[in-house]
């Protein structure tokens, strides 16, 4: 057993963690209004892109101006860039499927596709203008966003283990806990709820069903877009690749959803655990074996896994709080007959 | 002592595309009484409601409340007039508890904790003597306990106007017993309550005044004091001339289809069909009458097979055809053909063109890999022709064709395949008048090939002049099987609301109703 290769098994899974983290709490938010939105992906894609794009530019600017760029900055341009990014793909959605009523899977499947060709366009085109493939880099931003808290990463073990993340990480935790307080005490929440298992009876009880839909979609698009930002500046460091990676996770966070059977706390361990499960392949050696190269893939797929089981396991015991939303991937028209 | 108006319509008007749902509807209701609409399915008595709380919006009209001109844009606005609705399908979150229903939306007027929305609850269920838990779930209630809580929240938000769609539909006796007390409480404490039903003896037992229905169109409003079940069931069916439909007489052959004891459950688990005994002959149309949801759809799955029977013997020629497949019924020369309320619903694939949805059936029987089309397109050719569909080809999808058009399709392809039993659900339903005649006329033409037909229809008018002779269900129960030229208008009605039962008063040692003397089943045939 070796303790050093044990905590660093633990810290890439909070990375990788944090970033399904965000886009799972963001879907959450989202179906619990109903609204299906399988363009989670792309809405990562989106945010990514988005922050890296408008953080690039801005450090671009301060080099010719010769001056350094302001950390503070840097993190309010790629954050805001991020989640304004996430938020216009929610819009499409919301606009697609609330408004006019088209098919849910077919439209976020489309917003997928949309965001990963959106974004690696741009993201070559970056790449080209950094100067060549794999020269793009947004070094002060990256960094800004992975200041750890002083002091406190230097305790040992402990430190490493807890304090060693940017504020993005802890940022996803809180709002996890926000929204799980949100959605099971507050008043807007329980009609949100209510929208995402009954709109008609929303609708009859006076809940404004359409603003519901668009506000939840768009500000959980919003979050998601967060997990492509957090991706950009952390998982990859501030590079840019077109390999096709976020939209691995963003597929793995709308499994999260379901693992977690749609309670965002649930999101917090449930993440980390896709995370160990993910990098598994990497620290088998912890067990005891090593793995051959065309072996590795095969473990990659252990968070599809416990996905399924979970699903195996809620079904058999059929609870009712366990079940998706009742109207999960439904048009609502009032005036339907 | 006169009562001040609450909400008055004048002349309201709705319509969902070509159907008229309400034609210049004036209504009266007033504080301090209990107001009945009465009228048959179809009549638009809950589209006029569901204007009333918002979810529809009037084409045409004025609504006043407290003689005040109104615009119910959204159920919103229903709730800042006090409108409280009562639907005949719950507005229940299932996996809520009774507190969180009550609270949900409308936060305009009130925001309380959870905790004291609880304790105001249980308020209003010491007030009015309801038994209400306010942290019980949804799903873990009973029928009779959802619509308690359907009520509760309209009085927890201050309804002045209550208005109940069909609320005894799902209720037992003892339940509808506590309801009207309840009612009458409502109605001592100054409420205004609307109650709609079709049930004539409610309407008799509980309210003020009656307002009738009849297909979208306001016939008047009585006095309940002034009214019988009769004057109330001829305002209701209307003394409309008896239409002209041709009953040829055919000479009466052995029973072909036999339904012994037998009960059937529906979705929700309960009985449906209650120990149901009839027959039908070859070339004879047996017509089977009730208010919806009194067990005919059920009735019809069993017979085709697609629904199990709980108990009792279906014998087609003497075969006992209850634990057959569907198929192996349809091998019988059993046809069964439904028209549901949306009309597409079952028996024709909507986005499926005429050609596939004839072969729908057959293709099965194709020995090749490859589906036969081109005996589908004659078929669907000859069908076009014979019964004058009105489509632009045989390859349009049968849900951009008009409803009656869509309805000849399906009877079309029941009979070419010579069927001798024939059950036929609301055949003309939503159909003009001359689509109906082509039915009925199809219909006949089949009884003169000596098929039996099983025809579950909702006018009664047309099934006096139709059918043979007529079965009467109400909750499932057969309450007589009377000869069509033996019987009125009034009769049957007061057969479908219970208020008479041929079945109990006939019965004698030597001939039970619904059973044929020379049946198969004496005989000893299994």
């Amino acid at each position: 057993m070796n303790i050093d290769s044990l905590i660093q098994w633990i810290q890439s899974a909070i990375i990788f963690g944090t970033v399904i983290m965000y886009g799972c709490c963001g879907e959450i938010l989202t179906e619990k209004s109903g609204n299906l939105n399988l363009g989670i992906p792309g809405t990562m894609y989106l945010g990514g892109i988005a922050s890296l794009a408008g953080a690039f530019f801005y450090e671009n600017a301060c080099t010719q101006a010769g001056i350094e760029p302001n950390a503070i900055l840097c993190i309010l341009i790629a954050f805001v860039c991020a989640f304004g990014a996430g938020a216009l793909g929610g819009l499409i959605f919301s606009f697609l499927t609330t408004t006019l009523r088209a098919n849910q899977n077919v439209t976020g499947l489309t917003l997928t596709i949309f965001g990963a060709g959106i974004a690696n366009f741009f993201g070559g085109s970056l790449n080209k203008l950094a100067g060549g493939v794999g020269q793009i880099s947004i070094s002060s931003t990256s960094e800004a966003f992975r200041t750890t808290v002083p002091f406190l990463d230097k305790m040992g073990s402990f430190g490493k283990l807890f304090f060693s993340y940017g504020f993005l990480a802890y940022l996803a935790v809180i709002i996890a806990i926000l929204m799980a307080i949100f959605l099971k005490r507050s008043r807007a929440g329980l009609n949100l709820r209510a929208v995402g298992e009954n709109p008609a009876t929303a609708d009859a009880a006076g809940i404004n069903v359409t603003k519901y839909k668009y506000l939840s979609t768009c500000i959980g698009c919003g979050i998601a877009g967060l997990g492509g930002l957090y991706y950009v500046v952390d998982f990859t460091k501030g590079t840019w690749a077109n390999d096709g990676t976020i939209e691995t996770l963003g597929w793995l966070a709308v499994a999260l959803v379901i693992f977690t059977t749609w309670k965002p706390l649930n999101a917090i361990w449930g993440s980390y655990l896709f995370g160990m499960l993910y990098w598994m392949y990497l620290y088998t050696g912890l067990f005891g074996f090593t793995l051959t190269r065309s072996f590795q893939p095969i473990f990659k797929m252990l968070p599809y896994l416990a996905t399924m089981f979970v699903l195996i396991l809620t079904s058999i015991r059929k609870k009712k709080e366990n079940q998706p939303p009742a109207n999960l991937g439904l048009p609502y028209f009032r005036e339907e007959r | 002592m006169e009562h001040s108006s609450a909400i008055r319509l004048e002349n309201v008007t709705k319509t969902f595309g070509s159907v008229v749902a309400n034609k210049d509807i004036c209504l009266d209701i007033r504080y301090g009484e209990i107001l009945s609409l009465l009228g048959e399915n179809g009549s638009g008595k809950t589209t006029l409601m569901n204007m009333l709380s918002g979810i529809y919006f009037p084409d045409a009209g004025k609504i006043y409340a407290k003689d005040k001109e109104v615009s119910i844009r959204s159920p919103k606005d229903a709730y800042d007039l006090n409108i409280g609705m009562i639907h005949q399908h719950f507005k229940l979150v299932d996996i809520f508890t009774a507190t969180e229903n009550v609270v949900l939306g409308r936060s305009a007027k009130k925001k309380e904790s959870l905790k004291a929305a609880a304790a105001r609850i249980r308020e209003i269920c010491d007030q009015y003597g309801f038994d209400v838990d306010p942290d019980q779930k949804v799903y873990n209630m009973s029928v009779s306990q959802k619509q308690t809580l359907e009520i509760v929240k309209v009085l927890y938000h201050g309804a002045e106007i209550l208005i109940l769609d069909e609320p005894t539909a799902v209720l037992t006796l003892q339940e509808t017993e506590k309801l009207f007390k309840v009612l009458r409480n409502m109605r001592e404490a100054g409420k205004a309550v609307v109650i709609i039903t079709h049930k004539l003896n409610e309407v008799l037992e509980i309210s003020d005044r009656v307002s009738i229905l009849r297909r979208g169109e306001y016939i008047g409003t009585v006095e309940t004091k002034d009214a019988t079940e009769l004057s109330l069931t001829e305002m209701m069916v209307g003394k409309k001339v008896s239409l002209d439909i041709a009953r040829p007489q055919v000479e009466k052959k052995k029973p072909l289809l036999e339904i012994r004891d037998l009960s059937i459950k529906n979705d929700e688990g309960h009985i449906a069909i209650d120990n149901v005994n009839f027959y039908i002959r070859g070339g004879e149309i047996l017509g089977v009458a009730g208010i919806a949801g009194c067990g005919q759809k059920e009735l019809c799955e069993a017979i085709a097979g697609l629904r199990k029977i709980e108990g009792g013997k279906m014998i087609h020629q003497g075969e006992d055809i209850s634990t057959m497949t569907p198929k192996q019924i349809l091998a019988k020369g059993i046809s069964m053909s439904f028209i549901p309320e949306d009309r597409l619903g079952m028996g024709l694939a909507p986005s499926l063109s005429i050609t596939d949805n004839m072969i729908l059936k057959t293709y099965s029987e194709g020995k090749s890999f490859f589906v036969d089309r081109k005996r589908g397109r004659q078929e669907a050719e000859k069908i076009i022709n014979d019964l004058g569909v009105v489509t632009p080809s045989t390859e349009t999808p049968v849900r951009r064709l008009s409803g009656g058009n869509v309805q000849k399709v399906l009877l079309g392809r029941e009979i070419k395949s010579g069927p001798n039993v024939i059950i036929t659900a609301y055949p003309v339903r939503g159909l003009d008048i001359n689509s109906s005649y082509l039915i009925y006329d199809i219909l006949n033409e089949q009884k003169k090939k000596d098929v039996g037909i099983l025809f579950i229809g909702e006018d009664l008018d047309v099934m006096l002049s139709l059918c043979d002779k007529i079965m009467v269900l109400c909750h499932g129960k057969v309450m007589g099987i009377v000869n069509a030229e033996n019987t009125s208008k009034e009769e049957l009605g007061l057969m479908m609301t219970g208020a008479i039962n041929l079945t109990e008063s006939r019965a004698t040692e030597d001939k039970k109703p619904g059973i044929a003397k020379d049946s198969y089943i004496e005989e000893g045939t299994k």
